[in-house]
């Protein structure tokens, strides 16, 4: 030991759910002014453990010990009170109210309204955290909703910052603006955990990395000194297969064409199309970029025929206009379809996972004949997405809703590929899946292509885009940028097409590179 | 100690079973101690409301005859209320059910025999679904609350029930009272047993809670159904058409209702009068959920209710207790049935380990 205690000491954490230890025995420590890295699949505990800390729930065993002492940390407030802050993976935050009523409803204290806002403003000036007080949230980029809550947090000047996941719905330029002002609060002391599973972000941000799996704690590593890939590895527990792409793959001819699909928003808070149009050959993989919000939903509803556009011409297969046809007549023409959502959307979590193959399967494979299910056929073909998938399920008559996320995300794919559809348009494929299940998935689909199909990827894991699509293209405010072919791409372009919801000017100033990875 | 709800890794099919039976007993047992508490002999009055009815057998004609109309509503509402469509004007559509077959039996004069029976029948249905349409269309068009309109139309319908029997359709031979001329044997539908009050709309209501099973357990419309109420969302993607639903789900409640009401009209009471209505629509809503949606859930939930129906009517003379209670107690079982609900997804759990005292506590 040394003679500063740590700020944050976990020992012997455990913590238990019905049917399922989403913490066993794990310690680790927090030293001052670290960028500790929290890693791990989806599952493997991430979520429980900070929780834990920041007194959401209580663990069953084990101690918390903060600067030396030994704490209970009874709920958020008493988390507060400590100097723990937390930005949350999903913003709380009121759309019709400005940016200083959503800092002044999150705080513990009563502050006068004009102190706070010179507070918030010494903060911003301080930390470089450009926001508009007297904004309303609902004209404000996700960039600049995360730095809200960013604000909220170091308003209470917290001694250790707890991220979850604070890049996922940010462009790479937003990204090297957040690290510059986690280094800045790293340097004058304050800890920082920093959950994540984007690999190349913890090598660039971070000090030391805790791996968890499975509830359990794995290494804690320099992940300065590890690769990308041995982290990985250490995260799923296995050795990581990269997707077997065949070289110089032929691309057939124009598959599936979209031409100019216009679409009006749906709701008060949905974004209308305008004008997409792209073009996508046998064979190819075509991924569509953007930040969350930005039309990707209403594309994808567009696309699979859940809203059908008057224009028959927008969308066409094999040349055969599609635009007016349902969903339904749209999966008989060979398109079928993954939305983003998966419990509630993509398959029904009551129901077995064989009813869920007769949700899009009965009429391409016959699963009811004249109007009446055919459970064996529905039982044998859900069998087999699960065998050809290696789902984790207790069988074809398990319900959807007690897979895992991944292990849902991996039936839902395997129901829609095993169709042999001519079109396959996906959102959000690896969405909150790990890492071994989203290279299945990812190899599912590069095989599919080299069937000839041609596939839509629509993600915001430009990631996954880059090292799964042929070609790309940005969606932004309903718009979709010109085409271009992943090989010859620009990592600092496609950050600037995915702007900001309102295009923020200041975020072009300071562009890092992020092809460090 | 504390109590804890936990939710369950999948929803406990053992609960769906035993929730209702439990709302049951436990309606019995609060009007137990209710009826004692108030210096009426509970016991006698829960064993007349819920035993005497099923333990005597002169009374399982009243029972029967009680039970179908109220399961071949039930039927139909559980098809809307699984596509969370909710048909709250059953009663009305039962009226213009029964209207409609009296029309069809005016209309043919003094024929009668199989064929005019069927088309009474058919014309029940008929009347039913066009009831039924009205919150239909102003839902699918206009975004009405089917809750709202159905219910109100039930009111329009006594009013047209008012009008019929009291003025075009008024009995000339029947010195001034508001109601139909009673059927002729040829009109009215046959009995089963002779010499009982059982007719043949008891076999419609033991029959038609199989064929609704088969429907929703394997045919597509069936499917349908079920992945609209559990998630529309799902429904949408999976290529089916949320306002077909909506219609195909009021239609066959509606046409069961006037059904319900046609069969009422021809085999039991005869003659239309204002006190036609006597609230099958709405006890059907309980039938419904106590039956938890299912088709043979319905049916024996249908009797269960039927069997407080006749039993508050011997508990009027036993104990002399007020009508009313069957109502009370059927309205107990429908608040224990959806109070229990909660118990198919969540298990309680009983917590006795107290807190382990903290070394320190941060906080208030």
């Amino acid at each position: 030991m040394t003679d500063i205690p740590p700020r944050l000491s976990l020992r012997g954490i455990t913590k238990r759910f019905p049917g399922v230890l989403a913490n066993d025995n794990v310690s680790f420590e927090v030293k001052p002014g670290e960028i500790h890295a929290l890693l791990g699949e989806n599952g493997a505990g991430k979520s429980t453990l900070v929780k834990l800390i920041y007194g959401i729930m209580q663990p069953d065993a084990g101690e918390i010990v903060w600067n030396g002492e030994r704490v209970t940390v009874q709920n958020p407030k008493a988390a507060r009170k400590l100097g723990i802050g937390m930005v949350f993976q999903h913003f709380s935050l009121f759309d019709a109210l400005t940016v200083l009523e959503n800092i002044a409803l999150g705080m513990d204290a009563k502050i006068p309204q004009r102190e706070l806002e010179t507070k918030i403003r010494e903060v911003m000036t301080r930390y470089g955290l450009k926001l508009e007080p007297s904004r309303t949230v609902s004209t404000l980029s996700v960039g600049e909703r995360q730095r809200i809550e960013i604000v909220r947090a170091l308003l209470l000047d917290p001694t250790l910052l707890i991220m979850d996941e604070p890049t996922s719905v940010l462009t790479p330029q937003e990204v090297e603006q957040l690290f510059i002002v986690l280094r800045q609060l790293a340097k004058e002391g304050c800890s920082i955990l920093y959950i994540s599973h984007k690999l190349h972000e913890i090598k660039a941000l971070c000090d030391t990395a805790t791996i968890l799996r499975g509830g359990k704690l794995v290494d804690t590593c320099d992940p300065k000194v590890e690769t990308s890939r041995s982290m990985a590895e250490k995260m799923i527990g296995g050795s990581l297969k990269t997707i077997q792409k065949a070289e110089g793959r032929t691309m057939g001819g124009e598959k599936f064409v979209v031409t100019e699909l216009s679409m009006p928003a749906a709701g008060h808070f949905g974004t209308a199309l305008k004008d997409i149009s792209f073009r996508v050959h046998a064979g190819e993989i075509f991924g569509i970029a953007g930040v969350a919000g930005n039309g990707q939903t209403a594309l994808m509803l567009a696309l699979s025929g859940e809203t059908t556009t008057l224009d028959d011409q927008a969308i066409r297969i094999d040349m055969e206009p599609i635009g007016k046809l349902t969903a339904k007549a749209r999966r008989l023409k060979g398109l079928a379809s993954v939305p983003e959502e998966r419990n509630g959307h993509a398959a029904v979590p009551d129901f077995t996972l064989s009813d869920n193959s007769i949700l899009t399967g009965r009429d391409r494979l016959g699963l009811s004949i004249s109007g009446i299910i055919q459970p064996g056929k529905a039982r044998k073909y859900t069998t087999d997405v699960i065998n050809a998938f290696a789902v984790k399920a207790t069988g074809s008559e398990a319900t959807a809703g007690s897979l895992s996320g991944g292990n849902l995300q991996k039936y839902i794919m395997g129901r829609e590929i095993m169709q042999k559809p001519s079109v396959l348009v996906v959102s959000q494929p690896t969405w909150g899946v790990d890492a071994g299940a989203a290279a299945a998935i990812h190899q599912a689909l590069v095989d599919l292509a080299q069937a000839g199909s041609a596939i839509v990827v629509i993600s915001q894991d430009l990631d996954e885009l880059l090292s799964l699509c042929d070609t790309l293209a940005v969606i932004n405010e309903g718009k979709l940028s010109r085409a271009m072919k992943v090989s010859e791409a620009d990592i600092e372009e496609i950050g600037l097409l995915m702007g900001g919801i309102h295009g923020d000017p200041d975020a072009t100033i300071k562009v890092g590179s992020l092809n460090a990875a | 100690m504390r109590l804890k709800l936990e939710k369950r890794p999948e929803p406990s099919r053992l609960m769906v079973v035993v929730t209702p039976i439990a709302s049951v007993l436990l309606t019995m047992l609060i009007g137990v101690i209710v009826f004692d508490a108030i210096g009426i002999n509970g016991q006698k009055a829960v064993t007349d409301i819920f035993l005497t009815p099923l333990l005597a057998s002169y009374k399982w004609q009243d029972v029967a005859v009680k039970a179908a109309p109220l399961i071949i509503i039930a039927l139909g509402l559980s098809i809307g209320n699984r596509a969370n469509v909710w048909n709250i004007g059953a009663e009305g559509q039962y009226i213009i059910g029964a209207l409609a077959a009296a029309g069809v039996g005016i209309a043919a004069g003094g024929a009668g025999g199989g064929f005019v029976i069927t088309l009474m029948l058919l014309a029940g249905i008929a009347g039913g679904t066009a009831w039924a349409s009205i919150p239909a269309v102003l839902r699918t068009r206009l975004s009405v609350n089917e809750i709202l309109s159905s219910l109100m139309l039930t009111y329009v319908a006594l009013q047209v029930l008012s009008y019929l029997v009291g003025g075009p359709w008024k009995d000339p031979n029947g010195r001034n009272f508001t109601a139909t001329a009673p059927l002729t044997a040829d009109q009215s539908l046959p009995l089963l047993f002779p010499g009982t009050t059982v007719h043949l709309g008891i076999a419609f209501a033991l029959i038609l809670p199989f064929v609704f099973w088969a429907v929703m357990a394997r045919s597509v419309f069936g499917y349908q159904i079920r992945v609209v109420g559990s998630a529309p969302h799902a429904a949408r993607h999976g290529g089916f058409d949320s306002k077909q639903t909506i219609w195909l789900a009021m239609l066959i409640g509606g046409g069961m209702a006037g059904l319900a009401g046609a069969l009422e009209f021809t085999g039991s009471l005869k003659a239309l009068n204002l006190g036609f209505p006597s609230g099958y629509g709405f006890t059907a809503i309980i039938v419904s959920f106590l039956g938890r949606l299912h088709p043979i859930g319905v049916l024996i939930a249908g009797i269960v209710l039927a069997v407080t129906y006749v039993g508050g009517q011997m508990a009027q003379t036993s104990v002399h207790i007020p009508n009313a209670t069957a109502g009370i107690f059927q309205a107990m079982m429908l608040f224990f049935i959806l109070a229990s609900d909660v118990f198919i997804r969540y298990r309680l759990k009983i917590v006795w380990a107290p807190k382990a005292a903290p070394t320190m506590v941060a906080g208030e």
